[in-house]
């Protein structure tokens, strides 16, 4: 399969990237590892007609602590950052679910700018920003801008982020010693989560349970008031939606969630 | 637009049109079929070539990512009086191959676990391999010549492993490739 014709332009800076994004409007798209973008430009999902390669600019990628923050660049590959020292330390539950995302050629290319740009529900590193309660810096035409996890999955494959915008920064809060568990359900090595739960400090979102990654509110609500895991995670599907497909049925997603959850919530570690 | 990169160790520069894919540059421009198209969806990995040394899926490669950067083959791994690789040599001492379909793939995507992981426990080569598929389900014979050429490669020469392996980590300065970046990446 052999992507429909387009034009290709390496930026030389974020703020190049941004005039071109701003001269070419929707037609346009960043190209950073290219491993959501050019499998959907290959069946024709998504044809532009200019890619914009912002994968060559040194000051998009690399982790770096900022007061209570681990900041990280938004082309730093998913290898780079289930590796790195510091947020194995800082934010082992960010490294270990870019650990999590595909396979080792997958993780050599992919980057975590682009896996929550792309914002698929049923994926590792929008599900893991959102229990860990993170941000991304988004820079436009008008500047920067910083927006939390909360807001920014807007619908499946749809984020907060303009046309004319640019994921710049991923934020998360550093959490040396914060306790976490993680489950994924998968049928296959390196698929998708059928179902996937992130927890972290009181926090446990949901992967491939509705049109974006969600909160699974009731259970948190039910350990604030002091539940025990075993009763909180029965609650973990309420409020969802989850979809139904050749792996699963929304009956069995639901069932997958609590048990995924009390698993998440009993084999948590930090 | 033009590119220049090293594969196999050789500089090369090709006008080539945006949209061509590195496995389709490979083997349709260069003639190096080694590394196969097999579902051309990223998941089964016999088309991982290393690029800068590390293992990708040139199947989900624009050759234009490639510019100014090195790109290593099956064919690479070859030395020019055609003694086979360290990982290439433990494959066909341990027959890690049935219809050979995958085993390019195969042997690029261990070299690039052995370069980052010298000393892989066999749980850490079977996750290492998980991209890879092999349809023969071949699967024990070839985690064998993974743990084989581990073993050798603890040995020591006097080489550094990447060396040993033939990973051309070669993330080596194309100087007037035109991109940006290129020259700090070495």
């Amino acid at each position: 399969m052999i992507p429909a014709a387009f034009d290709y332009e390496v930026a030389e800076s974020t703020a190049h990237a941004i005039s071109l994004l701003a001269e070419h409007g929707e037609e346009a798209k960043l190209l950073a590892g290219g491993h959501s973008l050019l499998p959907m430009m290959k069946v024709r999902l998504a044809q532009p007609t200019l890619l914009i390669d912002i994968a060559r600019l040194s000051e998009l990628s690399g982790i770096r602590v900022e007061g209570d923050e681990v900041v990280i660049g938004a082309t730093t590959r998913h290898a780079e950052v289930a590796e790195s020292p510091l947020l194995k330390a800082e934010a082992p539950i960010l490294a270990y679910a870019a650990g999590q995302v595909g396979d080792p050629q997958i993780r050599h290319r992919g980057t975590i700018g682009g896996s929550l740009a792309h914002a698929d529900p049923s994926a590792d590193l929008p599900m893991t920003l959102l229990a860990l309660g993170g941000s991304v810096q988004i820079t436009g035409p008008a500047g920067l801008r910083v927006v939390g996890a909360d807001d920014f999955f807007v619908g499946p494959f749809e984020s907060a982020l303009g046309p004319d915008e640019l994921l710049t920064e991923v934020r998360v809060p550093r959490g040396a010693g914060v306790r976490w568990g993680y489950q994924k359900f998968v049928r296959r090595a390196n698929d998708w989560a059928i179902v996937g739960v992130a927890a972290y400090d009181g926090r446990v979102a949901l992967a491939s349970m509705g049109g974006t990654p969600l909160r699974a509110h009731a259970t948190e609500e039910a350990l604030k008031s002091g539940a025990s895991i075993e009763e909180a995670a029965t609650l973990a599907a309420e409020g969802t939606s989850p979809g139904q497909d050749f792996h699963a049925d929304a009956d069995y997603r639901a069932h997958l969630a609590r048990v995924l959850t009390k698993r998440a919530l009993q084999g948590q570690t930090g | 637009m033009e590119i220049k990169l090293t594969v196999n160790a050789a500089m090369r520069s090709d006008e080539v049109e945006p949209r061509l894919l590195l496995i389709h540059y490979l083997r349709e421009t260069l003639g190096l079929r080694a590394a196969n198209v097999g579902c051309d969806t990223t998941s089964c990995g016999a088309c991982t070539v290393l690029l800068d040394g590390e293992s990708v899926k040139s199947c989900t490669v624009l050759a234009v990512q490639a510019n100014g950067r090195s790109v290593t083959t099956a064919e690479g791994l070859v030395a020019d009086d055609g003694t086979m690789s360290l990982v290439q040599q433990a494959f066909q001492e341990n027959h890690g191959l049935q219809c050979g379909f995958c085993t390019p793939g195969m042997v690029m995507a261990s070299t690039s676990l052995l370069a980052e992981n010298p000393h892989p426990t066999e749980q850490e080569v079977r996750e290492g391999l998980e991209g890879n598929f092999c349809r023969c389900t071949g699967y024990h014979n070839i985690v064998r010549s993974v743990l084989a050429a581990a073993d050798k490669l603890s040995e020591g020469s006097g080489q550094t492993e990447a060396e040993v392996l033939g990973v051309d980590e070669a993330v080596a300065a194309i100087p007037d490739a035109g991109v940006p970046g290129a020259e700090v990446t070495a």
